[in-house]
């Protein structure tokens, strides 16, 4: 426990000293606004709908561009082997690096509030589907937060590991709204169960079903599970 | 203290280490020593648990690595070939975190701290990024990271390698100094060094050990005087 702190504290700390983590929330934090802002006096309506909908899409490319350093650097600088020799596991090491992504997502998401407060100032906003965006987010964000710490593990390039965590991620967005054009209605439940998107908007909704619950913490213990293999297999 | 037992380790199809076997006995000053490529950085990786063994075992006072590897790891202070380290860190930043991942109490830390930065003459860059760092004080930092909560053991991968001569005569001093009460295995390609620091020392080449004896044994059996034709003879330097 002791030990995942020290690398939780280590890396959220990492982000930070870098220009990256300030360059990913400047646009991650326009693209929403412009999303969110671009429609919303036409729309006319007190709610955040618009910023939760598109959400899923915008995490697909911004979340692994917060991963993909994280084991990949390491691995290519060579500072992997002095971290890897310390009396550290490997779970340690990966549980810490992921909750560092974890909170650096929350700590991008956070300014959004500003856009929940203005909008309780000009109407009547429903506040039960403003909760259950923020906690399908943070769900959401962790989720592709272990993908991308997975990818990450794969490769001592973190072009790659961009591409393939993004690639993962956006498959898993576009799942619903694609591939069900496609299908025969008897599966098409089945790869509804698997999009991210579709879960997410169900807790976005301000409903919080267990199975949604189920589907993110499993992509997530996967996800850090194969990193876990994939490292191992690296010795 | 250490019983490195049939250790082979195969990258792919390249076999990097072949069945070596030898000991490493408590309070000992042990060279390892080698071409390039001949499989002792591998050994190292091995010993302090980088990569694992496709066969053979090390043990650790009875602790196999394939088992105790967390205790082991514990004991073992490492110092890798560049020491390569996080680039963006200040050095009492990245001290600090060894020491918390070492388990070096609380209230011993910055006493601790203070202590190695003395010992390795770091007390002038404890607040500039690793990245500012010139090669020499980059290796001090590394063998501060080894020493970092005072293990019994240390383990240093060519310490004196890409120095100038009077960071060289520096590093050997420190060496000295902290090698009365450790166990050291450590390699170099400088053979004056080894002839002077060592107290017995290993050759390998091609993966296998040709050599395991005293540098004074090793002489009487060659009957050669010059360590350096003595290792070029057992590493077919000719």
């Amino acid at each position: 426990m002791e030990n995942i702190k020290h690398i939780f504290k280590k890396e959220y700390k990492a982000y930070f000293v870098s220009p990256i983590a300030y360059i990913v929330i400047s646009v991650f934090l326009i693209i929403v606004g412009w999303l969110f802002f671009s429609t919303f006096f036409l729309d006319r309506q007190a709610s955040l709908t618009r910023l939760f909908t598109l959400l899923p899409i915008t995490f697909a490319f911004i979340i692994p561009a917060v991963t993909m350093r994280l084991f990949s650097e390491e691995i290519n600088i060579g500072s992997y082997e002095l971290l890897h020799t310390l009396p550290v596991s490997n779970q340690e090491i990966i549980i810490g690096k992921f909750l560092a992504a974890v909170a650096f997502v929350g700590v991008m998401m956070s300014p959004t509030i500003v856009y929940a407060l203005s909008t309780a100032f000009l109407g009547e906003l429903d506040w039960g589907p403003v909760i259950g965006g923020y906690l399908g987010a943070i769900l959401l964000g962790a989720a592709f937060s272990a993908i991308g710490l997975m990818a990450s593990s794969l490769t001592r390039n973190q072009v790659v590991a961009f591409i393939i965590s993004m690639a993962i991620c956006f498959s898993l967005t576009l799942m619903m709204d694609f591939v069900l054009f496609f299908l025969p209605n008897s599966i098409v439940g089945f790869f509804q169960y698997l999009s991210a998107n579709f879960h997410f908007q169900n807790i976005a909704k301000g409903m919080v079903d267990s199975r949604d619950l189920l589907y993110f913490f499993s992509v997530i213990f996967l996800s850090l599970y194969g990193t876990g293999l994939i490292l191992q297999e690296k010795r | 203290m250490i019983n490195i037992e049939n250790l082979t380790k195969y990258y792919g199809g390249l076999c990097a280490v072949d069945h070596v076997s030898f000991e490493i006995k408590k309070g000992e000053i042990l060279g390892l020593l080698g071409p390039n490529g001949a499989g002792k950085t591998t050994i190292y990786r091995i010993l302090t648990g980088y990569l694992s063994p496709t066969s053979g075992t090390i043990k650790v006072e009875n602790d196999n690595i394939n088992e105790h590897l967390i205790k082991i790891k514990k004991r073992i202070g490492y110092l890798p070939e560049e020491a390569p380290i996080y680039h963006e860190m200040l050095v009492y930043d990245y001290l600090d975190f060894v020491a918390d991942l070492r388990g070096v109490n609380k209230l011993d830390k910055n006493a601790h701290l203070h202590e190695l930065a003395d010992l390795c003459s770091l007390n002038e860059v404890m607040h500039k990024t690793i990245d500012e760092l010139s090669k020499g004080y980059r290796q001090r930092v590394g063998i501060a990271h080894a020493l970092m909560g005072n293990p019994e053991i240390l383990v240093l991968d060519e310490p004196t390698a890409g120095l100038d001569p009077n960071q060289i005569a520096e590093t050997r001093e420190i060496i000295r100094r902290i090698g009365k009460e450790k166990t050291i295995v450590f390699s170099t390609h400088i053979l004056s060094e080894a002839e002077a620091t060592c107290d017995r020392v290993v050759i390998i080449d091609e993966g296998k050990i040709v050599a395991d004896d005293t540098i004074d044994t090793l002489r009487k059996e060659l009957n050669e005087q010059s360590f350096e034709i003595i290792f070029r003879k057992l590493t077919k330097g000719n």
